[in-house]
């Protein structure tokens, strides 16, 4: 047996080819799939310095405590109530970044066009940390948006427009747009270019204008792209990131700006609450998983073929 | 990817060339009425507007960094500086850290690019290697962890129970192997004709002889759009400083700044929501003086970003599209 195996040269090649990427799965096992092991803390009382023991295992007392415990379940609902309104905010304007990319596309002066395009894809390359330092600049009690104003008499005092809570789901929204619009654009504008160019001036030939080219031809051909972003957009439904609300959050915008991700982070790293969050994160990802799953499912059905 | 370009020269039918003829010389255009001109004019407006409102607030926080700073107290530098001088910069020297938090991101960017992109590439070319062992099933195993997430807890118990908390590795280790990245290399290592591979066995090459005469070469474009996602992410990355790291030692140049910028509002908040004693009175005057200090940490920080930003548009342009065609 084992004088066959090493008589077989390609196999040996298989083996030693499988013994170079070992080290580098070895990698993956270690940070991305040990951490699920993890998942077992949501069924003790784990207290962090100490080692985790059977003493305290709770079974789903904390999935109990998320719907049995009043406060905690009026916070979980607050904060599932943001999730849904982030998300379903960037979701109802998920169009924007493809009539963005549509009316670029139909700028003649080809310099203008790249100029807009590069400047408004730089600010996808910041950090949110960076986004943050420049709200705070732009927006503080002395920043441009408090001066100007007064002086042209939008506003008497200055305004605290990072220390509220008013419009925060707007404005996180606002602010993700920023960031991301241009470069989201880029994908629709690859999309566009590949559209046949003979189809359009056929079109006009027959004499369409320009919107109704738009409407007929540029329209539904780039219209499978934004129907995979969307469903994207519908399977991380409940993933808004933290990054973004985390450094935007402060003691007065606290209550509506938590969402999923961030709740998770700030009942473990403010409250000590370990068992706790992991439980709500592990309710996450099944939903998610579920979502993810659904959507690819929906997708197959309409086009024919998932997205993952 | 390349067959996919060629699928458009099918011999066409005889009728579309001679209409092609046709029409060649004769440049059609739209029918133009006075609502396409307003529609034509208001994009050109809109447009501008969306470009300033991205450029412009760099360039305020720019010309307020070298303008002094007792007019970009009272918010007089909108449009043009003031007398121009650069003393900011030389107190932001002078912040204890900051050159240590230089190196650290300096170090991170450098070496989690180099290993990222060395990763990326020997992984995407040998997941085409078909005489490796389950080698399916090892490209799944690595794809996999796309779609799912231990979460925060665990993943910070992990680093913890790795000693990686408090320690440069955490930065690097945790984001070498990057399915999205893996994938993209795979895909160009694909197009790569399979003739030139069997002919390097055939005279004798190795698995990793092929890798690094013969793939190498062929797939550098890729790999700089590999290089330029994966420095950027590890510039711009903060939330593992955030909780992984205790120790100023690691602290890196985002998370400086996010300190600087995050005490100033809550003092500021503080300040302006309860009425002044004289304490808080003082810590205002203080925060004030530091505004123009944390601008000008501001533009430190972004300022690689924007002068590698432009030179390599073209493949960050490449990395989405080619995610686009993929994902």
């Amino acid at each position: 047996m084992k004088k066959k195996f090493f008589a077989d040269p390609k196999k040996v090649r298989g083996y030693k080819e499988f013994l170079y990427i070992l080290p580098l799965l070895i990698l993956v096992l270690v940070f991305s799939y040990y951490p699920l092991y993890g998942w077992v803390y949501a069924f003790f009382d784990y207290k962090p310095p100490f080692p985790l023991s059977w003493d305290r295992f709770v079974g789903l007392k904390w999935f109990r405590s998320m719907f049995e415990n009043e406060v905690r379940l009026k916070q979980i609902l607050t904060v599932l109530r943001n999730t849904f309104a982030m998300s379903g905010i960037s979701l109802f304007f998920s169009w924007f970044p493809m009539v963005f990319a549509i009316f670029l596309n139909e700028i003649k002066c080809k310099p203008f066009q790249k100029i807009v395009q590069t400047v408004t894809t730089l600010p996808n390359f910041i950090s949110w940390v960076l986004v943050y330092a420049i709200a705070f600049c732009i927006f503080n009690s002395t920043g441009v948006v408090n001066t100007v104003g007064m002086k042209l008499g939008l506003f008497d005092t200055p305004q605290m427009f990072l220390q509220s809570s008013e419009h925060i789901w707007f404005k996180m929204w606002l602010w993700l747009t920023w960031k991301n619009a241009g470069w989201a654009a880029i994908m629709y504008m690859a999309a566009i270019a590949g559209i046949d160019s003979e189809l359009i001036e056929a079109a006009k030939v027959d004499g369409a204008s320009r919107m109704k080219v738009i409407w007929h031809i540029t329209i539904p051909s780039i219209l499978p792209t934004y129907f995979v972003l969307v469903m994207l957009n519908l399977a991380n439904f409940l993933t808004n990131g933290m990054e973004q609300y985390f450094v935007f959050q402060n003691a007065f915008n606290k209550e509506a700006i938590q969402v999923l991700d961030l709740y998770v982070y700030n009942l473990a790293m403010g409250s000590g609450g370990y068992s706790l969050s992991t439980a709500i994160s592990i309710l996450k990802s099944v939903v998610s998983l579920v979502l993810l799953c659904a959507t690819n499912k929906f997708s197959k059905l309409i086009r024919g073929e998932g997205f993952i | 990817m390349g067959a996919d370009f060629n699928n458009d020269k099918n011999p066409q039918p005889e009728t579309a060339v001679k209409k092609k003829v046709k029409y060649k010389g004769k440049k059609v255009k739209y029918k133009v009425s006075i609502g396409d001109r307003i529609i034509s004019v208001l994009t050109y407006v809109i447009y501008s507007l969306f470009a300033f409102v991205c450029a412009y607030p760099f360039y305020y926080i720019f010309i307020n960094t070298i303008s002094s700073n007792e007019l970009s107290q009272r918010g007089k530098i909108v449009f043009l500086p003031q007398e121009i001088h650069f003393k900011n910069y030389e107190r932001v020297l002078q912040i204890p850290n900051i050159f240590q938090a230089l190196e650290v991101s300096v170090a991170r960017t450098i070496i989690g690019t180099f290993l990222t992109v060395a990763v990326s590439a020997f992984l995407g070319y040998m997941f085409t290697r078909e005489t490796m062992w389950h080698r399916k099933l090892w490209f799944r195993f690595v794809c996999a962890t796309m779609y799912f997430n231990a979460g925060i807890i665990p993943w910070y118990i992990t680093m913890k129970n790795l000693g990686l908390t408090n320690n440069f590795w955490a930065y690097i280790l945790p984001v070498i192997v990057q399915p999205f990245n893996i994938i993209l290399c795979k895909t160009f290592v694909e197009a790569v004709p399979k003739e030139l591979q069997e002919a390097a066995e055939i005279d004798g090459a190795g698995t990793l002889r092929i890798f690094y005469k013969i793939i190498l070469p062929v797939i550098k474009p890729i790999l700089a759009t590999v290089a330029i996602f994966s420095a950027v992410g590890q510039w711009n990355s903060f939330q593992d400083t955030l909780l992984l790291v205790t120790d100023q030692k690691y602290y890196t140049l985002q998370y400086l700044l996010y300190n600087y910028i995050n005490q100033a509002s809550s003092l500021k908040a503080l300040v302006n929501n309860t009425n002044s004693g004289e304490a808080l009175a003082a810590s205002l005057a203080h925060a004030a003086t530091t505004t123009s200090i944390r601008m000008t940490v501001t533009i430190v920080v972004v300022t690689p970003i924007i002068l590698v930003y432009p030179f390599f548009q073209r493949y960050f342009t490449k990395g989405i599209m080619i995610g686009a065609v993929k994902g």
